[in-house]
């Protein structure tokens, strides 16, 4: 797709308001390994953010810390100008409660590399249960949010399949549906086409190609898949090593990288098929 | 043949209270272990070590010993005096569940990671996780046991004549003290206990049918009713269907 196409354009930024997304010096070690060192980056609100690096580098440490499936060794994140990785007690911060993640990560959803759908549910009811039971949404209006969010993602004829029922590429858009069914400020994107066919791989990316469009929900996607980075992000971070090793508009990225470290790393990207 | 068709209603009444102390010992059974194998999943340490007390007591103990307990031991302890089919109900379900509590556990802990981070990313309760995401799932996984469990129970009523509770073993013994046919009186009860177990058996692939159904999986062995009567190959192990 010509870069002229892009959105980025309307890069939401200079904005009088605050970041949405604060990373303060976060640490993340599994045992003796370091996955993120000492990590400093904001996100602002409708930002859509790109995070490429080799495997190993933190990129998905970064989204299951901000969807609360790890906590964070040290250094804190915030969302939305509040602790989120922290609690308030008194005039500290204190590791965040379970019920307080609850209340906060609400604002926030996730697409998986593996699509997880729920294989005990149809393919409705993976979308409408956590609308009705989390959002308190009436089964009418789930049902509704649903038949829209499917129809937006190319499956209205779906609805009433089993996931076993579909392709991958299917499973991954009912997936977005579902995450997109929460009214999520923030979503994350874990190499959500990796596990896909690659005649699948367009599809998926269409759809969320839209959503970009259409919507301003803040991004953050993990991806190998460089066009679509290009096409969609406002910003790219090169990461290596638990830190990010260089940051820009995408254009710069790939045509201009400045680090040895970004040269190789989209170097063998290319290499593999790109 | 003519001799047992003629004590065919004593075999009945027998066969009755079997069934009664099978059933009843098996929703005992199904709700304890249900109970103490969720709690056993549970991080905190309390819940567990609850679960884990719950099953060596009950599982390390014979269920002829706790039989006699109920019936006997514990009307002395308590000065209360239990009904005896209730006591060998109650007996037959501690046991039981105990086993069960084991399988229900291990069957909750099989259910994918992903499938938790998914509920976690639609931020799910952990009884809503439970109830709509880990249980429908985990389910599948254990019925086959259960389906085990249900025939070790049956078989385990069998004892409970030893505190004077008629069941179809006692009628079997009565009939043989009786008349002295010992093969023909033992035959008859062989035969019931084969029926029921196969009865129990049917109900038990017909759930685990419905099960797999639900989680879009072919279910062992065809679809046919007859697939019922064959044994399963292999119940689809693991959670993998989300790949």
């Amino acid at each position: 797709m010509p870069p002229s196409e892009t959105p980025s354009a309307e890069t939401p930024q200079g904005g009088a308001g605050q970041p949405q997304i604060v990373f303060d010096q976060v640490v993340k070690r599994f045992g003796d390994l370091t996955v993120l060192d000492h990590l400093d980056f904001s996100v602002e609100p409708g930002e859509r953010v790109t995070l490429i690096g080799p495997s190993g580098s933190g990129k998905t440490t970064i989204l299951r810390l901000l969807m609360t499936l790890e906590k964070v060794t040290e250094g804190r994140i915030d969302v939305a100008g509040e602790p989120f990785s922290h609690m308030r007690r008194g005039n500290h911060l204190v590791p965040a409660s379970e019920s307080y993640l609850r209340r906060r990560r609400r604002s926030i959803g996730m697409v998986f590399q593996q699509f997880n759908l729920f294989p005990n549910m149809t393919v409705r009811k993976n979308v409408i249960e956590a609308p009705v039971h989390v959002l308190g949404l009436s089964k009418g209006e789930a049902n509704e949010r649903a038949e829209e969010l499917l129809d937006l993602v190319g499956l209205g004829d779906k609805i009433d399949a089993h996931p076993t029922q579909l392709s991958g590429g299917q499973q991954q858009r009912v997936a977005i549906a579902r995450a997109l069914a929460m009214r999520p400020d923030i979503l994350l994107l874990d190499e959500v086409t990796s596990a896909l066919d690659p005649e699948l791989v367009a599809g998926v990316l269409d759809v969320l190609r839209q959503v970009a469009e259409t919507t301003d929900i803040t991004m953050l996607c993990v991806t190998h898949e460089m066009a679509f980075a290009r096409d969609v992000s406002h910003r790219v971070l090169m990461f290596d090593k638990g830190q990010i090793a260089e940051e820009g508009p995408p254009e710069q990225i790939f045509e201009d990288p400045r680090e040895d470290r970004t040269k190789s790393f989209l170097r063998s990207v290319l290499d593999n098929g790109f | 043949m003519q001799f047992l068709i003629e004590r065919f209603p004593l075999y009945l009444d027998g066969a009755w209270v079997t069934v009664q102390i099978t059933l009843g010992g098996s929703a005992l059974a199904f709700v304890l272990a249900m109970a103490f194998g969720i709690l056993g999943t549970i991080k905190h340490w309390l819940p567990r070590a609850v679960a884990t007390v719950y099953v060596e007591v009950f599982r390390g103990i014979a269920a002829m010993v706790l039989i006699f307990w109920m019936a006997y031991v514990l009307p002395d302890l308590t000065g209360y005096r239990l009904d005896r089919t209730f006591a060998a109900i109650l007996a037959v379900g501690l046991n039981v569940g105990a086993y069960g509590a084991e399988v229900v556990r291990a069957a909750i802990n099989a259910v994918p990671k992903t499938q938790v981070e998914a509920t976690v990313a639609l931020n799910l309760s952990w009884f809503q996780r439970m109830r709509l995401v880990v249980l429908p799932q985990a389910w599948a996984q254990m019925l086959p046991t259960f389906g085990n469990l249900v025939i070790e129970l049956m078989k385990a009523t069998a004892v409970v004549y030893l505190i004077g509770v008629v069941d179809l073993t006692a009628i079997a013994r009565q009939v043989r003290d009786a008349t002295g046919e010992t093969v023909i009186a033992y035959m008859g009860a062989l035969l019931i206990y084969f029926l029921i177990a196969q009865v129990l058996i049917f109900g038990m692939r017909l759930l685990e049918r419905r099960a797999n159904r639900k989680l879009g999986r072919t279910p062992p062995g065809g679809t046919g009713l007859g697939a019922l009567l064959r044994h399963p190959v292999v119940p689809g192990a693991g959670g993998g269907v989300s790949g």
